[in-house]
């Protein structure tokens, strides 16, 4: 049964990177659902956020294959119910369309949007929740003339207790006791 | 014109570093890392890297191949007998895409090798320039890592990483592309060998817990088998595997890559797996109630249907790579760690034992193969000759202390089924690419590895035409390789398939062949056409007794097919020993 999984992974600020991501999730013929790029708390290491639906067992696999890459430091997957999530999303809607009574008012009260902008020709909303949500408004903003719409990749936080900086200190202590690489 | 000594005079130091370019620089890195071999092609981009080349000839030994695949492939096999990271030089564009068949080869069999390709000056990046070509992005999937150097003094640092990475771990290609501006460029250099890289931790802490079940379960175990797979070479834990199997009793199986890992004539050896290998391993894989497999990752070719496979086994692998664990058969013990360490900790746990109701069966299957397959194989009384019969009598000669090399197809099958192995690393073999022209040029780099070493390399009459011009490298460097062709005037392993699978249907894959003899010659190895069996003693004898190199054309039986069989699709109990 394919679900949806949150991929995050710490990484080095190295090129090309995002590539070597993608390219194993191509090859395991995963769609990515939204991406997004940031730096993270610890200074030099960048968070991916990728959004995939998989299997369990894929998951799983194609996870261990990104941990492996050189300049993947550490990657974590997370159900849904595991994440605190966000996604951002602005709409330009005609004016003429929806200053017409009280409708405006209405709908950004109920789904807690945000006015941005007002111009005579359009008006910018912001909506910031899960995809459902921005998927919702936009239904409801369709009949009064959707003139653009963008929304973007998902950012999370998780719930679990242990951060990045605790496993990078583990990395550390296990390369202490580490014996020269033997090749035969 | 400046004489050698005049330039070594021009390189100052300054606070004990040396100014240099970032050619010298990439030469000097490599010295540090105890390298004193190179194979490689030369071009425009990697021009100043090889001027100063000359300046090191005393240290460095550079090989020219005749094509950049060719080298690749040697720096591969070179890296697989002596057990350090092969070098490869090409220049940019074409140069640089040539490897392409060598780097994934050596990616796929996990082989340590430094690739590096000169790349057009920076500021011509993503132009589009004469023989610029994206190899970090070609490269991508087939290196365990790659990186574009611009600058020269980033050099040390790159190649160190790169040693460090190649090395480590489950071992791998890496590419380092270095721009001509770069290489001209000069820095104060300063070398220090890397060891520690944040994001990448390939010593991995022993999973004690894990291994202390693996032993209750091996102590209560009534039919275990071992599967030992390249790894056991890889962390050169021949010895302890050795230890913990004559201690145990278990039975021992290998993959292709895993042979020489453990003797072949030891009494706990069953063979090979996979899908030509011996008929006692692939079948009583399936009636096997604990399996434990070492350095290896179940490739398809070794567990055939997924679906039928050692389904009464409960399965320990120990295995470094954790992204091999659970991807292609779920196990119920999970050892990630090195083969060796990991082996080192088992020991002590498991009691001694023996099983030999149970290796009686093996030897009963044994006994069936031997009847059915091997001696009509290997001892045919009439007939033409069989490739069989010349791998045997190879390995009888030598007793096993040959290095082997092969190329791909029923040539390599067979060298892999009769030859015995006495010693580690001694067989040099394309194992997870299958890559046909591999043969060649991995006996030239074998043999350059382990010049103390008789190398024969097996190769197909299809095979050898694929990289037939390294014979051109063989020659200049009078390189004593031995060069057996098999040959049966057909692309063989793929005509057995058209004759078991495709109703004999020979599309494209009968050869007309040239005169391997002659052409042999051409570049003054001596050479040498057999075709009667009376003959076949003689000339192996003779050709195993001359000093320099030597090529054995020998025609074989044409229509000849490679059994056992596991079919695609079939399970390994359904293994085949005629058809
Ligand atoms: C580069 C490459 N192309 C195609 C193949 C597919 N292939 C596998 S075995 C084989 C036949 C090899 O024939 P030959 O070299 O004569 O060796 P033989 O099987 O007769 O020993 C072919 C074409 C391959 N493995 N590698």
């Amino acid at each position: 049964m394919k679900q949806e999984f949150t991929i995050s992974l710490f990484t080095e600020d190295h090129i090309g990177i995002l590539g070597q991501i993608t390219i194993i999730l191509t090859r395991r013929q995963i769609n990515i659902d939204s991406i997004t790029a940031s730096e993270s708390a610890v200074t030099g290491v960048q968070l991916l956020t990728i959004v995939v639906s998989t299997t369990d067992e894929m998951i799983q696999k194609v996870a261990r294959q990104m941990e492996k890459l050189v300049d993947v430091m550490k990657v974590f997957v997370h159900s849904s119910d595991q994440i605190i999530y966000q996604e951002i999303a602005l709409f330009k809607i005609s004016t003429k369309g929806l200053m017409s009574g009280n409708v405006i008012d209405h709908i950004v009260r109920d789904h807690h949007a945000r006015i941005l902008e007002v111009s005579p020709e359009y008006i910018v909303l912001e909506k910031t929740g899960h995809k459902t949500e921005i998927t919702e408004l936009l239904a409801q903003l369709e009949p009064y003339g959707v003139l653009q719409f963008a929304r973007s990749g998902r950012v999370a936080i998780t719930k679990q207790v242990k951060e990045l900086n605790s496993y990078l200190k583990e990395m550390d202590e296990a390369n202490r006791f580490k014996t020269e690489p033997t090749l035969n | 014109m400046k004489t050698v000594q005049e330039k070594e005079q021009a390189t100052i130091e300054v606070n004990g570093q040396k100014h240099i370019t970032g050619a010298e620089a990439l030469l000097e890195c490599l010295i540090e890392e105890g390298v004193d071999t190179i194979f490689g092609y030369p071009g425009g981009a990697i021009m100043p890297v090889y001027d100063k080349l000359m300046d090191y000839e005393d240290r460095l030994k550079h090989i020219l191949t005749r094509h950049e695949q060719g080298a690749a492939h040697a720096a591969q096999a070179y890296a697989m007998v002596t057990g350090r990271p092969g070098i490869c030089f090409a220049t940019s564009g074409p140069g640089a895409t040539n490897l392409v068949t060598g780097i994934a080869n050596a990616f796929l069999d996990s082989v340590p090798v430094v690739f590096i390709t000169a790349q057009v000056v920076s500021s011509l990046i993503g132009t589009d320039a004469f023989q610029e070509t994206d190899i970090i992005g070609v490269s991508m999937p087939i290196t365990k890592w790659n990186c574009q150097v611009k600058k020269s003094h980033e050099i040390p640092d790159t190649i160190a990483k790169a040693f460090y990475i190649a090395k480590s771990g489950r071992p791998g290609p890496v590419l380092i592309d270095i721009t001509k501006d770069a290489q001209l460029e000069k820095l104060n250099f300063k070398y220090k060998k890397c060891d520690y890289i944040r994001s990448y931790n390939p010593h991995i802490p022993l999973h004690t817990k894990a291994i202390e079940s693996a032993a209750i379960m091996i102590n209560h175990a009534e039919r275990p088998l071992i599967l030992a797979g390249h790894g056991v070479l890889i962390s050169g834990a021949e010895d302890e595997l050795k230890a913990f199997a004559e201690k145990t009793g278990i039975p021992v199986a290998s993959t292709l890559l895993g042979l020489s890992g453990f003797p072949s004539s030891h009494r706990l050896f069953t063979g090979m797996l996979g899908m030509h290998g011996n008929y006692g391993p692939n079948l009583l894989t399936n009636e096997a109630d604990l399996i434990i497999a070492i350095g290896m990752r179940f490739d398809d070719r070794v567990t055939g249907n997924l679906k039928k496979y050692a389904k009464k086994a409960t399965i320990i692998h120990i295995e470094i790579d954790e992204a091999e664990i659970n991807k292609n058969v779920v196990v119920d013990v999970e050892i990630n760690n090195d083969a060796k360490e990991a082996l080192k900790y088992l020991i002590p746990l498991v009691k001694e034992n023996s099983f030999e109701k149970w290796i009686r069966e093996f030897r009963i299957c044994d006994k069936t193969e031997y009847e059915k397959v091997i001696k009509p194989e290997t001892i045919p009384e009439k007939g033409e000759i069989k490739m069989g019969e010349v791998v045997s009598r190879i390995s009888e000669i030598t007793k096993g202390e040959a290095i082997i090399v092969t190329d791909v197809g029923q040539n390599q099958m067979v060298a892999a089924r009769y030859y015995k192995f006495n010693h580690p690393n001694s067989l040099v073999t394309s194992g997870g690419m299958g890559t046909m022209g591999f043969g060649l040029p991995a006996g030239l780099g074998a043999k350059i590895g382990r010049p103390d070493k008789q190398v024969i390399t097996f190769v197909g009459d299809g095979g050898i035409q694929m990289t037939i011009q390294e014979l051109g490298t063989i020659f200049q460097y009078n390189v004593p390789v031995k060069i057996i062709i098999l040959n049966n005037n057909f692309l063989g392993m793929v005509r057995q398939w058209q004759d078991m699978f495709f109703d004999k249907r020979y599309a494209s894959t009968e050869l007309v062949n040239p005169d391997f003899v002659m052409i042999s010659k051409a570049y003054s190895i001596p050479a040498k056409k057999v075709s009667k069996r009376e003959d076949l003693n003689s000339s192996l004898q003779e050709m195993l007794a001359s000093e320099g190199p030597y090529l054995l054309d020998i025609a074989i039986e044409k229509e000849g097919n490679v059994f056992p069989m596991v079919e695609p699709g079939a399970s390994v109990s359904e293994i085949r020993l005629t058809y």
